[in-house]
């Protein structure tokens, strides 16, 4: 009988969920690294024993942590994350300022869907890296701070954090990476070069040239498998699809009630089934109305649909943040988010219903899910 | 290893046994116990002990001490009974009390909760 395990990366430590294929019952482990910020957990999709999670704090830096035993056991792998020679020395602070480029954390690990030994972290200050010897050794993928716009780039409030990597296993050498607020960029050949994918974002209001190529504040991306080509974004303000891998956007935000938001999914086996949880504005992280809903379109954008049974309607203030919603691969597809007070969030009816796994975690960072066999 | 912790190898006649406290997040990283017993060679100095430290668990590389420059990280405090050693110069010779292993070594997360 199949399971699903839910790696939850919060405030103050990861937790594991674990769950058999009804999705009803959950066992909660942790915390793993108690105190510690972890920002991401993920499993290896060509071992599944393998999770490698990211752990930060103010006090003792960054620690990336790899178990080859389903999380009973850890391990600190090569922690040697080196800002490659010959990049830009600086970015752009907050005030315009040069400021150096200097590594704080990683904020997202992605596993190779096919080799266990690679892996790719998004890190702070934007950069990417990539293990090839599970983690032992890191070196920055530099081409992609070797992009012209790189000394322009600005932080968005959380950082200037690389936050999301899309490998497609239909196109391998492609990489698709975002940065807050820097936007979308994409590569061809396995990182050697790369390109802004941000035709047709619009930040009025925020830059001086709404339409410009780079400094737009991409929260998340997400894609089915199946469609590299098809990307949908949740950007700080407006929901986004590209149907040619990025290179150009439009906004399919349609009837949400507001096109603010973090997190953004696609269903497992509908890939123009998407997920989001709209929040209220960039200075209210909370659902509209304190009513907590997440947002199904079954049309690829454009027109959506509130999912509320089971979630709370009333004097719900949390947020949804942009690494915390997961799906899963079972046959009726399960949707996952967590919240910032603590909650997550189980559809096992591709969001039709929902429920409690766990009530009062700390304050949750990320969400991922495995289908265990 | 510059002045070296020993773990598992042969020990150097003189090397001297020091006590080194780590706090309950560190304690966990590594594996190890609240005090962590280790051998210096050579003169007793915040280096040399940090080194030991970092040879004997590796994990805890750049959790410290920044990676490149070997500075302290900023909420990472050192003390020796209540002397705060934090600013003082690495390579600066610690109490005999701490070469001889009757005062630890402490490694204290700083108070900075807000």
């Amino acid at each position: 009988m199949s399971g699903v395990r839910l790696l939850v990366g919060t405030r103050k430590g990861g937790f594991v969920l674990t769950s058999d294929e009804a999705r009803r019952n959950w066992q909660v482990q942790g915390p793993f690294f108690a105190g510690w910020e972890v920002y991401h957990m993920a499993a290896s999709p060509a071992a599944p024993e393998r999770i490698w999670a990211s752990q930060s704090n103010g006090w003792f830096g960054q620690v990336v942590q790899r178990s080859d035993d389903a999380g009973r056991t850890w391990a600190a792998v090569g922690n040697d994350f080196h800002y490659a020679d010959g990049g830009p020395a600086d970015h752009l602070f907050y005030d315009g300022t040069p400021r150096p480029f200097e590594f704080t954390r990683v904020w997202h690990i992605e596993p190779s869907p096919s080799d266990p030994d690679v892996v790719w972290a998004g890190a702070q200050d934007a950069a990417l890296f990539r293990s090839g010897d599970g983690g032992m050794t890191w070196s920055e993928v530099a081409g992609l701070r070797a992009h012209p716009s790189a000394a322009g780039w600005q932080p968005g409030a959380g950082g200037l954090c690389l936050h999301t990597v899309l490998l497609s296993p239909l196109e391998p050498e492609r990489l698709v990476v975002a940065i807050s607020a820097a936007g979308v960029f994409r590569s061809d050949d396995s990182g050697g070069t790369w390109k802004a994918a941000n035709r047709g974002l619009s930040s009025g209001g925020v830059l001086a040239d709404p339409d410009a190529e780079v400094g737009h504040c991409v929260h998340h991306l997400a894609a089915h498998p199946s469609r590299p080509e098809t990307i949908y974004m949740q950007k700080h303000w407006d929901v986004m699809r590209s149907d040619d891998g990025g290179w150009n956007w439009h906004e399919v935000s349609g009837d949400l009630p507001s096109d603010f938001g973090f997190c953004i999914g696609v269903h497992a086996h509908e890939p123009e089934t998407v997920y989001v949880v709209p929040i209220k504005s960039d200075s209210e992280h909370y659902p509209p109305d304190g009513r907590l809903a997440v947002y199904r379109s079954r049309s690829g954008g454009g027109e959506w649909e509130p999912l509320t049974r089971g979630l709370p309607q009333e004097h719900c203030y949390v947020d949804v943040l942009r690494d915390a919603m997961a799906v899963d691969t079972l046959d009726e597809c399960g949707v996952y988010f967590g919240t910032t007070g603590g909650q997550v969030y189980v559809s096992a009816d591709g969001g039709d219903n929902w429920a409690c796994a766990a009530r009062d975690l700390p304050a949750v960072l990320s969400v991922e899910a495995q289908v265990l066999a | 290893m510059s002045a070296g912790a020993v773990s598992g190898g042969a020990v150097s006649a003189g090397a001297r046994p020091v006590r080194l406290h780590l706090p309950a997040q560190l304690r966990e990283l590594a594996g190890a116990p609240a005090e962590v017993g280790l051998l210096v060679q050579g003169p007793v100095t915040q280096r040399t002990v940090l080194d030991a430290l970092e040879a004997l668990h590796p994990g805890l590389v750049g959790t410290l001490r920044d990676r490149r420059t070997g500075r302290r990280r900023a909420f990472v405090r050192f003390y020796v009974g209540e002397e705060d050693l934090s600013n003082a110069s690495p390579d600066d010779l610690l109490p005999e009390a701490v070469a001889r292993g009757e005062l630890a070594y402490v490694v204290v997360g700083a108070m900075a909760g807000g």
